[in-house]
């Protein structure tokens, strides 16, 4: 017996899961097709109708959908069912200050908190667990689904949300947390604290972490792993398909099975479109095969990843995504928020600024450093000190407000930002994450 | 009565400083005064220099400057010179922008340099109390 929260799907033959995915996603299409406006008229526009969708090797025929459809539509646009029937909303930050909101019925709580549960008995937890949640809470889906997940499993939970470091060591090592669940660089940062205290690694009870929601790398991994004494696992999932748990690793650790009785998964050429065989390099593509009130049909997540069939040791015939190795977009992942170059100029241009700016982010003692370099025109130019710090401080209480994290701004003069062949250079990330 | 200064932002960056003041000295321009207050990301070079039109021309191409007015205080060589300045500006309520001191080469004497909000009434309270100022180095 292996570590299972739902056996009978998480072992399902590839012809039962395929049989599963098959029903979900002939129901799922006819209801998106009557009930969301905005995506029938893309699948008209494109001549395809619910009958053409016969399995899931026809949702090649559908249409895409894409951030810039999710601001459109926003904020009721793509939504799949009365708002009576929704229980809760989330969200995340858009490419140009307009959030992307998701809604959720209590059937759609419920398969994502599955998820979470799948998850978290994968790391090797059960009921005898204390978890941990330092992921924040709120209109952010890390802490809710992780929260979620634990109760489904009856785990006791410790809903701590991120920061106040010194409070959450106190609870981890006063209340036997067994389970960790944040951020990588949070992670990271607290095995650091822990040792600062004068803690070593196996003074804390914790045998397991579950990190989500930005990237890391397998040195990192290394590093929490020994720093924390557990063992850490990678956990995928985006808001727009209902939050973390959409992917999750096994105790193999070579990456996360997809949840696929939930969302189907595919791998396509970001330029053309096509979809790519097993193995190959392209961007996720998710459909959400059961959800209700935000039922997303191909959503391109933007995340370049392969996908394998590869069996695996732990059981699972779900298929295995690796870690995200890139974006197709500009996006960023700093300190786990979404951070667009665009949202930045809208910014700029908004407080009067040239859009001559220059985006540099970097990882020092585990924590993403955010610095932005503002270019200053001639009229803009006081010779007082003041008056330049003054703008500096605007400057970042106004991206505070657009992004949800605060950057250092640094005024500096007209044509300082590195040009590469007279094209500005906007981002210059050090952080070496893929 | 006000003197022209050139305020230059100055990056922070090694060479930036002298870039700009070889400039300066290849066009045969003298400086008189030097002033640089410096933050955690740039400085500011504050200038009195014999051309101040000639040197702004010289370097807006390059470097952001601009050219603002200040007041230039004589002071008596003797203790406490300074402090007779300030206490007028004290009691009138005249906050100072920034300052800093020269000799000026054409009469060798002691000068302080001001900037407040209001150079004007600084200068005619000043005035009134008897100092002199120059407007030309």
């Amino acid at each position: 017996m292996g570590n299972y929260f739902q056996p009978e799907i998480e072992t399902a033959s590839r012809e039962e899961l395929l049989k599963i995915q098959n029903e979900k996603i002939v129901k799922q299409v006819r209801h998106v097709y009557d009930n969301v406006e905005y995506y029938r008229n893309l699948m008209d526009e494109k001549g395809v109708k619910p009958e053409d969708i016969k399995s899931v090797d026809d949702i090649r025929k559908l249409p895409f959908l894409s951030k810039a459809d999710l601001r459109e539509a926003y904020p009721y646009g793509l939504l799949g069912t009365d708002l009576k029937d929704c229980v809760r909303i989330h969200s995340t930050s858009g490419t140009t200050g307009k959030r992307v909101v998701a809604f959720y019925t209590q059937h759609d709580i419920d398969l994502w908190d599955d998820c979470c549960a799948r998850a978290i008995i994968a790391a090797g937890g059960s009921k005898e667990d204390v978890v941990q949640v330092c992921y924040g809470f709120g209109l952010f889906t890390g802490g809710a689904g992780l929260n979620g997940g634990s109760h489904k499993v009856g785990c006791l939970t410790l809903p701590m949300s991120s920061g106040n470091t010194d409070r959450q060591i106190q609870f981890m090592m006063d209340l036997n947390s067994t389970i960790l669940c944040c951020t990588p660089s949070y992670a990271a940062y607290i095995g650091e604290s822990l040792a600062e205290a004068g803690y070593k690694p196996s003074d804390n009870k914790l045998k397991a972490g579950i990190f989500g929601a930005e990237p890391w790398t397998e040195e990192m991994r290394q590093n929490i792993e020994s720093s924390l004494g557990i063992k850490a696992y990678d956990i995928y999932g985006l808001t727009e398909t209902s939050g973390p748990g959409v992917a999750f690793e096994c105790e193999a650790q070579t990456g996360m099975h997809i949840n696929e009785d939930h969302f189907y998964a595919e791998i396509i050429d970001p330029e053309t479109g096509e979809v790519l065989p097993e193995g190959s390099v392209g961007e996720l593509v998710f459909t959400a095969l059961d959800k209700e009130a935000f039922p997303l049909l191909r959503y391109r997540t933007r995340d370049l990843c392969v996908l394998t069939h590869e069996k695996c040791s732990c059981g699972r015939n779900f298929v295995k995504m690796c870690k995200p190795m890139g974006r197709s977009d500009d996006m960023m992942i700093i300190r786990g928020v979404n951070v667009f170059p665009s949202q930045i100029e809208t910014v700029l241009l908004n407080e009067g600024y040239t859009p001559n700016y220059q985006i540099i982010v970097d990882r020092k003692d585990n924590t993403d450093t955010f610095d932005i370099n503002v270019e200053l025109t001639p009229d803009q130019f006081s010779d007082k000190i003041a008056d330049i710090q003054k703008m500096e401080k605007q400057l970042e209480a106004a991206m505070r407000t657009m992004l949800g994290i605060g950057p250092k701004v640094h005024i500096c003069a007209p044509k300082s930002i590195t040009r590469s062949e007279g094209k500005a250079v906007r981002v210059i990330d050090n952080r070496k994450l893929h | 009565m006000a003197i022209q200064q050139i305020s230059i932002f100055i990056e922070d960056r090694q060479g930036q400083m002298a870039d700009v003041i070889k400039k300066i000295a290849d066009a045969g321009i003298n400086i008189r005064a030097l002033s640089v207050a410096d933050s955690r990301d740039f400085g500011i070079l504050r200038l009195i220099v014999s051309d101040t039109a000639k040197t702004k021309e010289l370097l807006e191409e390059d470097v952001l400057v601009k050219v603002t007015d200040v007041i230039a205080v004589r002071m008596d060589d003797i203790h406490g010179a300074l402090y007779k300045i300030l206490k007028v500006l004290e009691d009138a309520q005249i906050n100072l922008d920034y300052s800093y001191a020269f000799t000026a080469s054409k009469d060798k004497g002691a000068y302080v340099v001001f900037r407040v909000a209001d150079n004007e009434a600084a200068e005619k309270l000043l005035s009134e109390k008897g100092f002199t100022f120059i407007d030309e180095v």
